[in-house]
């Protein structure tokens, strides 16, 4: 049995878990009411279903007492799995009615008037009843769902729209039950004008009730802006404390090291910027956005500073894979013969994309490239001629240098506009 | 060119940045090459001290209380013509310099700037010049990209001509006016002007791709 067993020893009654009765969300036929009963006492449901039915022929006992239990029972959200499924739900309710109609022509066949003047209007406004309270549960629960996570506001809008109908079809049986019992105890004429009169009585009390309603709804819409505005504000909190204030840490304890704290401002600015700008896309699928990771981590390696000015953007692939590790390579050779500042820019044309790397070092003569540069020549002439592009190195002495990298494309078919 | 008599004397500056310690910083590396003859740390103040002072060269933070920088161009530059607008940020948000360089600045650069090349970029802009950052001239380039093979399409507001387009591209690449005007055998007021042209494209054209371009990065 799924019910909790009281610990044998030491029976201390403030560690027991209270065991409180619950309606059933799953598997229940109306109100969750006779599963909840069932559960609760560890009985099967569909003896409670019939105590229930067979009550409610007896004068209708059984429907107030299920009435009650829906009203004081709350309803259960858990969602344990339930071992019938909906199927025998259904033959249940089949079951359930046969029986109701057994006993409904046993009693009739005594001569007791069952379908008498009062019994199915009651039943109307009985079915109503129920519609409605069922939608009130539905709707409470997509209100405690958007209480969970703000952000399933929506929801709650969705639910209400859906509700419409069912509200709708509730009021109606209501209102039909109603008349039906008005008018089985006198004429058409005077159940209409009682009809009237009871309806223009409840829009009074809407009326005079609608000010607090109104209110209420503020209130509460208020309250839940005020909550999200709260939750802005702690993230952007959580945020600055895990960035900006552990950094400023570190750049207090690194004052004697100006390259450290250069290069700790530079990947906390970077980290920053990416926070609130927003990032240029997935660093795992367009070539900007893999650049822009790449430089981030060089700068982190080397004291330099890394300026990425993009044009247009394409998607990755092994070729363009290629480039970001060329480029990659030529950005660290500028960080480790130049430093200062290393402008990177991209261009992705209809036919090629270009990436330029310049650096404001003491530049060189690229005729005489010594052999200790053999990274630039491998690295990035190498891996640029294996998938079909170029490499230029332009360069003089005193004038810095830059690397040039050109990879056609076919067609520009893959350009990201 | 200028209207006031700016070649007599340093360039007067009025610095406006809601940051008192940008400013002080900004003063000290300034370092007298400039006078800067006020100050001021919301957009009120600004247009307040640039009525009194009509400076040459006005430094704005694209980011103020009261408006942003755009607010005090918008209050700036009817009354006074003769006072040039350099727009500051550390934003590298697009429509923020899209912005202030539509609203009148002359220039954009970022707050990164050594003191030596913001002096160069306050006497340029003092001079009627443009002041391009390699990432302006990479949102130009953006901008101005779609449909630029297209031959029906007539050269232009909403078009840069192909040297336009060299130049801008130099710019991004992090070349200097005098590197880009030695690259393309121009002279440097050569370059200087098709940069202001560019700056005049910016300003007025209507192209629905800048104003589309801009919602897109905004949303992205």
């Amino acid at each position: 049995m799924s019910l909790p067993v009281p610990p044998p020893s030491p029976p201390s009654p403030f560690l027991r878990p209270e065991r409180r009765a619950v309606r059933r969300r799953r598997g229940r036929l109306l109100g969750g009411v006779c599963r909840g009963i069932a559960e609760h006492m560890a009985w099967d449901v569909g003896w409670v279903r019939v105590a229930f039915v067979v009550m409610a022929l007896l004068g209708g006992f059984g429907i107030a007492l299920y009435a009650a239990y829906w009203a004081w029972l709350p309803l259960s959200d858990d969602d344990r799995p339930v071992s019938d499924g909906s199927g025998r739900d259904l033959a249940g309710v089949l079951g359930l009615s046969a029986l109701a109609l057994g006993v409904v022509l046993l009693l009739s066949s005594r001569g007791i008037e069952v379908f008498g003047s009062w019994v199915v209007p009651l039943m109307l406004a009985g079915a109503g009843v129920a519609v409605l309270w069922r939608q009130s549960d539905d709707t409470r629960r997509s209100q405690i769902l958007s209480e969970v996570s703000s952000s399933a506001r929506l929801t709650t809008n969705t639910a209400l729209r859906n509700a419409f109908p069912r509200i709708a079809i509730g009021l109606s049986l209501v209102v039909l039950g109603a008349f039906g019992a008005l008018a089985a105890n006198g004429d058409v004429l005077a159940s209409l004008r009682g009809l009237a009169a009871a309806l223009l009585a409840l829009a009074g009390i809407a009326l005079v009730l609608l000010p607090f309603v109104l209110g209420w709804w503020r209130d509460a819409a208020a309250e839940r802006r005020a909550r999200i505005r709260t939750e802005e504000r702690a993230e952007v909190a959580a945020q600055v404390h895990d960035s900006v204030l552990q950094t400023l840490t570190l750049i207090q304890r690194a004052a004697h090291d100006p390259d450290e704290v250069t290069r700790l401002a530079r990947t906390e600015e970077r980290a920053l910027r990416r926070w609130l700008y927003a990032p240029t896309g997935d660093a795992s699928r367009t070539l900007v956005a893999a650049l822009e990771s790449e430089i981030a981590d060089v700068e982190g390696r080397f004291a330099c500073a890394v300026d990425l000015v993009p044009v247009g953007d394409v998607a990755r692939d092994d070729r363009v894979d290629a480039l970001v590790a060329a480029a990659r390579e030529a950005v660290v050779n500028a960080a480790k013969h130049a430093g200062g500042t290393i402008s990177v820019y991209v261009e992705c044309g209809r036919d090629s994309v270009e990436v330029f790397v310049r650096d404001r070092g003491p530049g060189f003569d690229p005729e005489a490239v010594p052999d200790d540069r053999l990274g630039l020549r491998e690295s990035v002439h190498a891996r640029m001629a294996r998938v079909g592009g170029t490499a230029t190195v332009r360069s003089a002495p005193g004038e810095g240098a830059e690397v040039t990298l050109v990879l056609p494309m076919s067609l520009g078919a893959r350009s990201i506009p | 060119m200028t209207d006031q008599p700016s070649s007599v004397g340093p360039l007067r500056v009025v610095l406006v940045d809601d940051h008192q310690m940008f400013r002080s910083g900004v003063r000290a590396e300034l370092g007298g090459r400039v006078d800067v003859v006020g100050e001021a740390g919301d957009t009120d103040e600004a247009i307040a001290v640039i009525h009194r002072q009509r400076p040459d060269v006005v430094l704005l933070d694209v980011h103020l209380p009261g408006g942003g920088g755009r607010a005090v161009l918008d209050a700036c530059t009817a009354d006074l013509p003769a006072v040039r607008f350099l727009a500051l940020s550390v934003s590298d948000a697009a429509d923020d310099v899209i912005g202030v360089v539509r609203g009148g600045a002359r220039g954009y650069v970022t707050k990164n700037i050594s003191g030596d090349d913001l002096v160069d970029a306050i006497r340029r802009v003092a001079d009627g010049d443009a002041v391009f950052s390699p990432r302006l001239a990479g949102f130009v380039l953006d901008a101005f990209s779609s449909g630029a093979d297209d031959p029906l399409e007539v050269e232009g507001l909403d078009q840069l001509s192909p040297r336009e387009r060299e130049v801008m591209r130099l710019i991004a690449r992090g070349y200097t006016y005098r590197e880009v005007a030695r690259d393309l055998v121009l002279s440097v007021k050569t370059v200087e002007t098709h940069v202001s042209a560019v700056l005049r494209k910016l300003q007025l054209s209507n192209r629905h791709e800048l104003a589309r371009w801009a919602a897109a990065r905004h949303l992205v």
